[in-house]
Protein backbone atom coordinates (compact mmCIF):
# COMPACT_ATOMS: atom_id res chain seq x y z
CA UNK A 1 0.00 0.00 0.00
CA UNK A 2 2.64 2.55 0.99
CA UNK A 3 5.67 3.61 -0.96
CA UNK A 4 4.87 4.35 -4.58
CA UNK A 5 1.61 6.26 -4.17
CA UNK A 6 1.81 10.02 -4.63
CA UNK A 7 -0.96 10.67 -2.11
CA UNK A 8 -0.33 8.24 0.74
CA UNK A 9 -2.84 9.94 3.07
CA UNK A 10 -5.71 8.79 0.85
CA UNK A 11 -7.48 5.74 2.27
CA UNK A 12 -8.91 2.92 0.16
CA UNK A 13 -12.30 3.09 -1.57
CA UNK A 14 -14.45 1.10 0.86
CA UNK A 15 -17.59 1.36 -1.27
CA UNK A 16 -17.83 0.41 -4.89
CA UNK A 17 -20.90 1.24 -6.96
CA UNK A 18 -21.17 -0.71 -10.20
CA UNK A 19 -23.66 0.98 -12.49
CA UNK A 20 -24.07 -1.93 -14.82
CA UNK A 21 -26.25 -0.25 -17.43
CA UNK A 22 -28.24 2.89 -18.17
CA UNK A 23 -31.00 0.80 -19.73
CA UNK A 24 -34.21 0.84 -17.68
CA UNK A 25 -37.87 0.05 -18.37
CA UNK A 26 -38.99 2.94 -16.14
CA UNK A 27 -38.88 6.68 -16.79
CA UNK A 28 -38.67 8.36 -13.37
CA UNK A 29 -38.48 12.12 -13.84
CA UNK A 30 -35.94 12.34 -10.97
CA UNK A 31 -33.57 9.71 -12.31
CA UNK A 32 -29.95 10.41 -11.37
CA UNK A 33 -28.60 9.04 -14.63
CA UNK A 34 -26.98 11.64 -16.88
CA UNK A 35 -29.32 13.55 -19.20
CA UNK A 36 -27.33 12.36 -22.21
CA UNK A 37 -27.41 8.66 -21.20
CA UNK A 38 -28.73 7.75 -24.64
CA UNK A 39 -25.37 8.81 -26.10
CA UNK A 40 -23.31 6.79 -23.64
CA UNK A 41 -20.66 4.45 -25.06
CA UNK A 42 -20.61 0.65 -25.04
CA UNK A 43 -21.23 -1.16 -21.76
CA UNK A 44 -18.37 -3.00 -20.11
CA UNK A 45 -18.23 -6.72 -20.84
CA UNK A 46 -18.59 -9.39 -18.16
CA UNK A 47 -14.81 -9.90 -18.07
CA UNK A 48 -14.23 -6.19 -17.66
CA UNK A 49 -16.69 -6.00 -14.75
CA UNK A 50 -15.09 -9.03 -13.11
CA UNK A 51 -11.72 -7.31 -13.35
CA UNK A 52 -13.15 -4.14 -11.78
CA UNK A 53 -14.62 -6.18 -8.92
CA UNK A 54 -11.33 -7.99 -8.29
CA UNK A 55 -9.27 -4.84 -8.32
CA UNK A 56 -11.72 -3.03 -6.04
CA UNK A 57 -11.74 -5.82 -3.51
CA UNK A 58 -7.95 -6.03 -3.53
CA UNK A 59 -7.82 -2.33 -2.70
CA UNK A 60 -10.15 -2.84 0.25
CA UNK A 61 -13.69 -2.23 -1.03
CA UNK A 62 -16.17 -4.16 1.14
CA UNK A 63 -19.57 -2.77 0.15
CA UNK A 64 -20.67 -3.32 -3.42
CA UNK A 65 -23.80 -1.95 -5.07
CA UNK A 66 -25.13 -3.18 -8.39
CA UNK A 67 -27.29 -0.43 -9.81
CA UNK A 68 -28.09 1.29 -13.05
CA UNK A 69 -30.41 1.98 -14.89
CA UNK A 70 -31.97 -1.33 -14.10
CA UNK A 71 -29.21 -3.86 -13.35
CA UNK A 72 -31.55 -6.79 -14.06
CA UNK A 73 -31.29 -5.92 -17.72
CA UNK A 74 -27.78 -7.39 -17.69
CA UNK A 75 -27.95 -11.09 -18.48
CA UNK A 76 -24.64 -11.71 -16.70
CA UNK A 77 -25.93 -10.43 -13.34
CA UNK A 78 -25.95 -13.90 -11.65
CA UNK A 79 -22.36 -14.41 -12.72
CA UNK A 80 -21.30 -11.02 -11.37
CA UNK A 81 -23.10 -11.66 -8.08
CA UNK A 82 -21.36 -15.01 -7.64
CA UNK A 83 -17.98 -13.46 -8.39
CA UNK A 84 -18.62 -10.59 -5.96
CA UNK A 85 -19.65 -12.93 -3.17
CA UNK A 86 -16.64 -15.19 -3.71
CA UNK A 87 -14.41 -12.13 -3.42
CA UNK A 88 -15.96 -11.31 -0.04
CA UNK A 89 -18.05 -8.26 -0.90
CA UNK A 90 -21.29 -7.46 0.86
CA UNK A 91 -23.40 -7.35 -2.26
CA UNK A 92 -26.43 -5.07 -2.69
CA UNK A 93 -28.78 -5.14 -5.65
CA UNK A 94 -30.61 -1.87 -6.22
CA UNK A 95 -33.57 -2.51 -8.45
CA UNK A 96 -36.93 -1.18 -9.56
CA UNK A 97 -38.21 -4.76 -9.28
CA UNK A 98 -39.15 -4.77 -12.97
CA UNK A 99 -37.78 -7.83 -14.68
CA UNK A 100 -37.41 -9.62 -11.35
CA UNK A 101 -39.05 -13.02 -10.84
CA UNK A 102 -39.28 -15.34 -7.86
CA UNK A 103 -36.90 -17.73 -9.62
CA UNK A 104 -34.33 -14.95 -10.02
CA UNK A 105 -34.72 -13.88 -6.40
CA UNK A 106 -33.87 -17.44 -5.33
CA UNK A 107 -31.07 -17.87 -7.87
CA UNK A 108 -29.42 -14.65 -6.70
CA UNK A 109 -29.61 -15.82 -3.09
CA UNK A 110 -27.89 -19.02 -4.10
CA UNK A 111 -25.20 -17.02 -5.91
CA UNK A 112 -24.59 -15.19 -2.61
CA UNK A 113 -26.46 -11.90 -2.97
CA UNK A 114 -26.75 -10.29 0.46
CA UNK A 115 -29.53 -7.79 -0.06
CA UNK A 116 -32.09 -6.55 -2.56
CA UNK A 117 -33.41 -3.01 -2.38
CA UNK A 118 -36.69 -2.49 -4.19
CA UNK A 119 -37.62 1.07 -5.08
CA UNK A 120 -41.19 2.31 -5.10
CA UNK A 121 -42.54 5.56 -6.49
CA UNK A 122 -45.55 5.90 -4.17
CA UNK A 123 -47.81 3.98 -1.76
CA UNK A 124 -50.63 3.42 -4.25
CA UNK A 125 -50.68 2.02 -7.80
CA UNK A 126 -52.10 5.10 -9.48
CA UNK A 127 -49.48 7.58 -8.37
CA UNK A 128 -46.68 5.00 -8.45
CA UNK A 129 -47.31 4.12 -12.06
CA UNK A 130 -47.79 7.74 -13.12
CA UNK A 131 -44.37 8.67 -11.66
CA UNK A 132 -42.65 5.58 -13.04
CA UNK A 133 -44.17 6.02 -16.48
CA UNK A 134 -45.29 2.39 -16.46
CA UNK A 135 -48.75 0.88 -16.14
CA UNK A 136 -48.00 -2.32 -14.27
CA UNK A 137 -45.04 -1.32 -12.13
CA UNK A 138 -46.74 -1.20 -8.72
CA UNK A 139 -48.24 -4.66 -8.74
CA UNK A 140 -44.94 -6.13 -9.87
CA UNK A 141 -43.05 -4.28 -7.13
CA UNK A 142 -45.41 -5.56 -4.44
CA UNK A 143 -45.03 -9.13 -5.66
CA UNK A 144 -41.25 -8.82 -5.75
CA UNK A 145 -41.05 -7.22 -2.33
CA UNK A 146 -42.90 -10.27 -0.98
CA UNK A 147 -40.61 -12.65 -2.88
CA UNK A 148 -37.53 -10.91 -1.46
CA UNK A 149 -38.93 -11.31 2.04
CA UNK A 150 -39.86 -14.97 1.51
CA UNK A 151 -36.35 -15.75 0.27
CA UNK A 152 -34.95 -14.56 3.60
CA UNK A 153 -33.19 -11.40 2.49
CA UNK A 154 -33.18 -8.33 4.72
CA UNK A 155 -35.74 -6.01 3.17
CA UNK A 156 -34.96 -2.44 2.27
CA UNK A 157 -37.65 -0.44 0.52
CA UNK A 158 -36.75 2.85 -1.07
CA UNK A 159 -39.12 5.69 -1.85
CA UNK A 160 -37.93 8.79 -3.64
CA UNK A 161 -39.90 11.63 -2.09
CA UNK A 162 -41.06 14.78 -3.89
CA UNK A 163 -43.97 17.23 -3.82
CA UNK A 164 -46.36 14.75 -5.47
CA UNK A 165 -45.97 11.94 -2.93
CA UNK A 166 -44.69 13.61 0.25
CA UNK A 167 -48.26 13.71 1.60
CA UNK A 168 -48.24 9.89 1.60
CA UNK A 169 -45.69 9.49 4.38
CA UNK A 170 -48.04 7.66 6.74
CA UNK A 171 -49.41 5.42 3.99
CA UNK A 172 -45.91 4.60 2.79
CA UNK A 173 -44.82 3.59 6.26
CA UNK A 174 -47.94 1.48 6.77
CA UNK A 175 -47.33 -0.28 3.45
CA UNK A 176 -43.72 -1.00 4.45
CA UNK A 177 -44.80 -2.42 7.79
CA UNK A 178 -47.28 -4.67 6.07
CA UNK A 179 -44.57 -5.93 3.73
CA UNK A 180 -42.26 -6.56 6.70
CA UNK A 181 -39.49 -4.14 5.73
CA UNK A 182 -36.36 -3.93 7.86
CA UNK A 183 -35.34 -0.52 6.52
CA UNK A 184 -37.33 2.16 4.79
CA UNK A 185 -35.46 4.83 2.90
CA UNK A 186 -37.50 7.97 2.41
CA UNK A 187 -35.10 9.76 0.14
CA UNK A 188 -36.07 13.24 -0.92
CA UNK A 189 -34.99 14.01 -4.46
CA UNK A 190 -31.47 15.23 -4.93
CA UNK A 191 -31.47 17.73 -7.75
CA UNK A 192 -28.99 16.38 -10.25
CA UNK A 193 -29.57 14.72 -13.60
CA UNK A 194 -33.24 14.55 -14.51
CA UNK A 195 -34.32 15.85 -11.13
CA UNK A 196 -32.44 19.09 -11.77
CA UNK A 197 -34.35 19.94 -14.93
CA UNK A 198 -37.58 18.93 -13.18
CA UNK A 199 -36.80 20.66 -9.91
CA UNK A 200 -39.68 23.11 -9.95
CA UNK A 201 -42.12 20.29 -10.44
CA UNK A 202 -40.53 18.05 -7.78
CA UNK A 203 -39.34 20.15 -4.87
CA UNK A 204 -41.69 20.09 -1.87
CA UNK A 205 -42.63 23.33 -0.13
CA UNK A 206 -41.33 23.99 3.36
CA UNK A 207 -44.79 23.41 4.78
CA UNK A 208 -45.01 20.02 3.07
CA UNK A 209 -41.56 19.10 4.34
CA UNK A 210 -42.25 20.13 7.93
CA UNK A 211 -45.45 18.12 8.03
CA UNK A 212 -43.63 15.08 6.63
CA UNK A 213 -40.86 15.44 9.20
CA UNK A 214 -43.38 15.50 12.03
CA UNK A 215 -45.11 12.44 10.64
CA UNK A 216 -41.86 10.51 10.32
CA UNK A 217 -40.85 11.44 13.87
CA UNK A 218 -44.22 10.33 15.24
CA UNK A 219 -43.99 7.07 13.33
CA UNK A 220 -40.46 6.46 14.65
CA UNK A 221 -41.70 6.93 18.19
CA UNK A 222 -44.60 4.58 17.58
CA UNK A 223 -42.30 1.91 16.08
CA UNK A 224 -39.85 2.23 18.97
CA UNK A 225 -42.67 1.91 21.52
CA UNK A 226 -43.90 -1.20 19.74
CA UNK A 227 -40.38 -2.71 19.83
CA UNK A 228 -40.28 -2.82 16.04
CA UNK A 229 -36.90 -3.20 14.35
CA UNK A 230 -38.09 -1.38 11.22
CA UNK A 231 -35.86 1.61 10.71
CA UNK A 232 -36.93 4.80 8.96
CA UNK A 233 -34.23 6.71 7.14
CA UNK A 234 -35.49 10.13 6.07
CA UNK A 235 -33.13 12.00 3.79
CA UNK A 236 -34.32 15.61 3.81
CA UNK A 237 -33.56 17.92 0.88
CA UNK A 238 -30.49 20.05 1.46
CA UNK A 239 -32.24 22.92 -0.32
CA UNK A 240 -33.87 23.59 3.07
CA UNK A 241 -30.60 23.68 4.99
CA UNK A 242 -28.21 26.58 5.61
CA UNK A 243 -25.15 24.32 5.52
CA UNK A 244 -24.34 21.85 2.76
CA UNK A 245 -23.99 18.13 3.26
CA UNK A 246 -20.52 16.61 3.46
CA UNK A 247 -20.86 15.19 0.00
CA UNK A 248 -19.70 11.55 -0.33
CA UNK A 249 -17.81 12.03 2.93
CA UNK A 250 -15.30 14.02 0.91
CA UNK A 251 -14.30 13.76 -2.74
CA UNK A 252 -12.45 10.53 -3.48
CA UNK A 253 -12.36 9.47 0.17
CA UNK A 254 -14.62 6.39 0.39
CA UNK A 255 -16.76 5.99 -2.74
CA UNK A 256 -15.85 4.81 -6.19
CA UNK A 257 -18.48 4.58 -8.91
CA UNK A 258 -17.95 2.86 -12.21
CA UNK A 259 -20.42 3.92 -14.91
CA UNK A 260 -21.77 1.49 -17.56
CA UNK A 261 -19.18 2.56 -20.13
CA UNK A 262 -16.26 2.15 -17.72
CA UNK A 263 -15.88 5.77 -16.65
CA UNK A 264 -14.70 5.89 -13.03
CA UNK A 265 -16.30 8.61 -10.90
CA UNK A 266 -16.04 9.86 -7.32
CA UNK A 267 -19.85 9.94 -7.17
CA UNK A 268 -22.63 8.86 -9.48
CA UNK A 269 -23.46 12.36 -10.69
CA UNK A 270 -19.89 13.69 -11.08
CA UNK A 271 -20.07 12.90 -14.75
CA UNK A 272 -21.79 16.25 -15.34
CA UNK A 273 -18.66 18.13 -14.17
CA UNK A 274 -16.26 19.52 -16.77
CA UNK A 275 -13.51 17.18 -15.58
CA UNK A 276 -11.83 14.37 -17.46
CA UNK A 277 -12.55 11.15 -15.60
CA UNK A 278 -10.50 8.01 -16.21
CA UNK A 279 -11.70 4.84 -17.89
CA UNK A 280 -11.27 1.44 -16.23
CA UNK A 281 -10.39 -0.02 -19.63
CA UNK A 282 -7.23 2.03 -19.94
CA UNK A 283 -6.06 2.41 -16.35
CA UNK A 284 -5.90 0.18 -13.29
CA UNK A 285 -8.36 0.95 -10.51
CA UNK A 286 -5.44 1.65 -8.19
CA UNK A 287 -3.96 4.29 -10.52
CA UNK A 288 -7.41 5.75 -11.03
CA UNK A 289 -8.08 6.06 -7.32
CA UNK A 290 -4.68 7.23 -6.10
CA UNK A 291 -3.06 8.98 -9.05
CA UNK A 292 -5.55 10.18 -11.68
CA UNK A 293 -6.08 13.94 -12.00
CA UNK A 294 -9.85 13.39 -11.99
CA UNK A 295 -9.84 11.75 -8.55
CA UNK A 296 -7.27 14.13 -7.09
CA UNK A 297 -9.06 17.22 -8.41
CA UNK A 298 -11.00 18.03 -5.24
CA UNK A 299 -9.07 16.11 -2.61
CA UNK A 300 -7.76 18.19 0.27
CA UNK A 301 -8.74 21.87 0.38
CA UNK A 302 -6.09 23.78 -1.58
CA UNK A 303 -8.56 24.12 -4.50
CA UNK A 304 -11.06 26.08 -2.41
CA UNK A 305 -11.82 29.73 -3.15
CA UNK A 306 -13.46 32.01 -0.59
CA UNK A 307 -15.66 31.80 1.42
CA UNK A 308 -14.65 28.16 2.03
CA UNK A 309 -10.88 28.75 2.01
CA UNK A 310 -10.84 30.67 5.29
CA UNK A 311 -13.89 28.96 6.79
CA UNK A 312 -13.54 26.93 9.98
CA UNK A 313 -16.21 24.49 8.88
CA UNK A 314 -14.40 23.28 5.77
CA UNK A 315 -13.11 20.14 7.44
CA UNK A 316 -16.69 19.20 8.26
CA UNK A 317 -18.53 19.74 4.97
CA UNK A 318 -15.64 20.06 2.46
CA UNK A 319 -17.48 23.02 0.93
CA UNK A 320 -20.46 20.82 0.03
CA UNK A 321 -21.32 19.18 -3.25
CA UNK A 322 -19.25 19.96 -6.36
CA UNK A 323 -22.07 18.99 -8.69
CA UNK A 324 -24.50 21.33 -6.96
CA UNK A 325 -21.94 24.14 -7.04
CA UNK A 326 -21.47 23.59 -10.75
CA UNK A 327 -25.15 23.32 -11.62
CA UNK A 328 -26.12 26.42 -9.65
CA UNK A 329 -23.11 28.73 -10.08
CA UNK A 330 -21.44 27.53 -13.26
CA UNK A 331 -18.17 26.87 -11.45
CA UNK A 332 -17.64 23.63 -9.55
CA UNK A 333 -14.94 25.20 -7.32
CA UNK A 334 -17.43 27.47 -5.63
CA UNK A 335 -19.03 26.88 -2.25
CA UNK A 336 -22.18 24.80 -2.51
CA UNK A 337 -24.91 27.52 -2.67
CA UNK A 338 -26.86 25.68 0.02
CA UNK A 339 -24.43 27.39 2.40
CA UNK A 340 -25.72 30.76 3.55
CA UNK A 341 -22.17 32.12 3.38
CA UNK A 342 -22.14 31.47 -0.38
CA UNK A 343 -22.64 34.60 -2.54
CA UNK A 344 -24.95 32.41 -4.64
CA UNK A 345 -27.24 31.34 -1.77
CA UNK A 346 -30.00 33.41 -3.39
CA UNK A 347 -30.42 30.61 -5.96
CA UNK A 348 -31.50 28.30 -3.18
CA UNK A 349 -33.81 30.90 -1.65
CA UNK A 350 -35.39 31.42 -5.07
CA UNK A 351 -35.97 27.67 -5.43
CA UNK A 352 -37.69 27.64 -2.02
CA UNK A 353 -39.95 30.52 -3.03
CA UNK A 354 -40.77 28.78 -6.28
CA UNK A 355 -41.69 25.63 -4.34
CA UNK A 356 -44.26 27.60 -2.36
CA UNK A 357 -46.09 28.55 -5.53
CA UNK A 358 -45.41 25.67 -7.91
CA UNK A 359 -48.44 24.35 -9.73
CA UNK A 360 -46.93 21.95 -12.30
CA UNK A 361 -48.67 18.58 -12.42
CA UNK A 362 -46.93 15.27 -12.93
CA UNK A 363 -47.77 15.39 -16.62
CA UNK A 364 -45.63 18.47 -17.10
CA UNK A 365 -42.40 16.82 -15.96
CA UNK A 366 -39.74 15.69 -18.41
CA UNK A 367 -39.68 11.90 -18.16
CA UNK A 368 -36.41 10.02 -18.33
CA UNK A 369 -36.35 8.11 -21.58
CA UNK A 370 -34.14 7.76 -24.61
CA UNK A 371 -36.34 10.04 -26.72
CA UNK A 372 -36.10 12.92 -24.26
CA UNK A 373 -32.39 12.25 -23.76
CA UNK A 374 -31.75 12.66 -27.50
CA UNK A 375 -33.98 15.73 -27.66
CA UNK A 376 -32.07 17.42 -24.85
CA UNK A 377 -28.73 16.66 -26.49
CA UNK A 378 -29.35 17.11 -30.15
CA UNK A 379 -26.21 19.26 -30.17
CA UNK B 1 -32.21 -18.14 31.43
CA UNK B 2 -29.96 -19.26 28.57
CA UNK B 3 -29.63 -16.54 25.98
CA UNK B 4 -28.04 -17.31 22.65
CA UNK B 5 -27.12 -14.38 20.40
CA UNK B 6 -26.93 -14.67 16.65
CA UNK B 7 -26.42 -12.10 13.90
CA UNK B 8 -29.56 -10.59 12.54
CA UNK B 9 -30.51 -11.61 9.05
CA UNK B 10 -28.50 -9.61 6.51
CA UNK B 11 -25.69 -8.81 8.95
CA UNK B 12 -22.26 -10.15 8.14
CA UNK B 13 -19.24 -10.04 10.40
CA UNK B 14 -15.86 -10.33 8.75
CA UNK B 15 -12.19 -9.47 8.95
CA UNK B 16 -11.05 -6.74 6.56
CA UNK B 17 -7.29 -6.69 5.96
CA UNK B 18 -7.42 -3.22 4.36
CA UNK B 19 -8.94 -1.80 7.56
CA UNK B 20 -6.90 -4.05 9.80
CA UNK B 21 -9.95 -4.98 11.80
CA UNK B 22 -13.35 -6.65 11.99
CA UNK B 23 -16.32 -4.99 10.38
CA UNK B 24 -20.04 -5.57 10.50
CA UNK B 25 -21.67 -5.32 7.09
CA UNK B 26 -25.38 -4.83 6.52
CA UNK B 27 -27.59 -3.43 3.76
CA UNK B 28 -25.74 -0.40 2.43
CA UNK B 29 -23.84 0.03 5.67
CA UNK B 30 -20.65 -0.92 7.45
CA UNK B 31 -19.39 -0.44 11.01
CA UNK B 32 -15.73 -0.74 11.79
CA UNK B 33 -15.47 -2.52 15.13
CA UNK B 34 -12.89 -1.75 17.78
CA UNK B 35 -10.75 -4.56 19.12
CA UNK B 36 -12.94 -5.63 22.01
CA UNK B 37 -16.17 -5.44 20.00
CA UNK B 38 -14.51 -7.52 17.30
CA UNK B 39 -13.30 -10.10 19.82
CA UNK B 40 -16.76 -10.46 21.37
CA UNK B 41 -18.69 -10.67 18.10
CA UNK B 42 -16.14 -13.16 16.80
CA UNK B 43 -17.55 -15.59 19.37
CA UNK B 44 -21.17 -15.14 18.26
CA UNK B 45 -22.10 -18.28 16.34
CA UNK B 46 -25.80 -18.74 17.00
CA UNK B 47 -25.03 -21.83 19.11
CA UNK B 48 -23.34 -20.77 22.32
CA UNK B 49 -25.06 -18.72 24.99
CA UNK B 50 -23.70 -15.61 26.66
CA UNK B 51 -22.05 -17.51 29.53
CA UNK B 52 -20.22 -19.80 27.11
CA UNK B 53 -19.07 -16.79 25.12
CA UNK B 54 -17.76 -15.11 28.28
CA UNK B 55 -15.93 -18.29 29.26
CA UNK B 56 -14.32 -18.51 25.81
CA UNK B 57 -13.17 -14.88 25.98
CA UNK B 58 -11.89 -15.42 29.51
CA UNK B 59 -9.74 -18.28 28.21
CA UNK B 60 -8.45 -16.17 25.30
CA UNK B 61 -7.62 -13.20 27.52
CA UNK B 62 -6.61 -14.74 30.87
CA UNK B 63 -4.98 -11.51 32.07
CA UNK B 64 -8.07 -9.40 31.53
CA UNK B 65 -9.89 -9.90 34.83
CA UNK B 66 -13.65 -10.43 34.99
CA UNK B 67 -15.02 -9.82 31.48
CA UNK B 68 -18.61 -10.78 32.29
CA UNK B 69 -20.17 -7.36 32.94
CA UNK B 70 -18.62 -5.69 29.85
CA UNK B 71 -19.52 -8.54 27.52
CA UNK B 72 -23.10 -8.68 28.79
CA UNK B 73 -23.49 -4.92 28.40
CA UNK B 74 -21.99 -4.92 24.91
CA UNK B 75 -24.25 -7.72 23.73
CA UNK B 76 -27.27 -6.00 25.24
CA UNK B 77 -26.39 -2.84 23.27
CA UNK B 78 -25.79 -4.84 20.11
CA UNK B 79 -29.26 -6.31 20.57
CA UNK B 80 -30.80 -2.86 20.99
CA UNK B 81 -29.06 -1.75 17.80
CA UNK B 82 -30.60 -4.81 16.14
CA UNK B 83 -27.18 -6.12 15.04
CA UNK B 84 -27.88 -9.37 16.84
CA UNK B 85 -31.04 -11.08 17.96
CA UNK B 86 -31.72 -13.53 20.78
CA UNK B 87 -32.66 -17.15 20.34
S1 LIG C 1 -34.59 6.24 -11.20
FE1 LIG C 1 -36.26 5.21 -12.31
S2 LIG C 1 -35.74 5.54 -14.49
FE2 LIG C 1 -33.87 5.97 -13.32
S3 LIG C 1 -32.77 4.04 -13.30
FE3 LIG C 1 -33.99 4.08 -11.42
S4 LIG C 1 -35.92 3.04 -11.95
FE4 LIG C 1 -34.90 3.57 -13.87
S1 LIG D 1 -18.27 28.54 3.54
FE1 LIG D 1 -17.73 26.62 2.55
S2 LIG D 1 -16.67 25.42 4.14
FE2 LIG D 1 -17.74 27.10 5.18
S3 LIG D 1 -19.70 26.22 5.82
FE3 LIG D 1 -20.03 27.18 3.82
S4 LIG D 1 -19.69 25.55 2.32
FE4 LIG D 1 -18.83 24.84 4.27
Amino acid sequence: MNGASATPQVGPPLWLLAELTYRCPLQCPYCSNPLDFAHSGQELTTEQWVSVLRQGREMGAAQLGFSGGEPLVRQDLPELIAEARALGYYTNLITSGLGLTEAKVDAFAEAGLDHIQVSFQASDPELNNAVAGSRKAFEQKLAMARAVKDAGYPMVLNFVIHRHNIHQMNDIITLCERLGADYVELATCQYYGWAFINREGLMPSRAQLELAERQVNDQRQRLADAGSAMKLIFVTPDYYEERPKACMNGWGSLFLTVAPDGTALPCHSARLLPIDFPDVRSMSLREIWYDSPGFNHYRGDSWMPEPCRSCEEKTRDFGGCRCQAYLLTGNADNADPVCDKSPHHERILAARRAADHATAGLGELVYRNAGNSRLLFRG
Amino acid sequence: MKQIPRFRRGFRFQWEPAQNGYVLLYPEGMVKLNESAGAILNEVDGERDVEAIIAALQRRFPEAGDLGPDVREFLRDAGQQHWIEWL
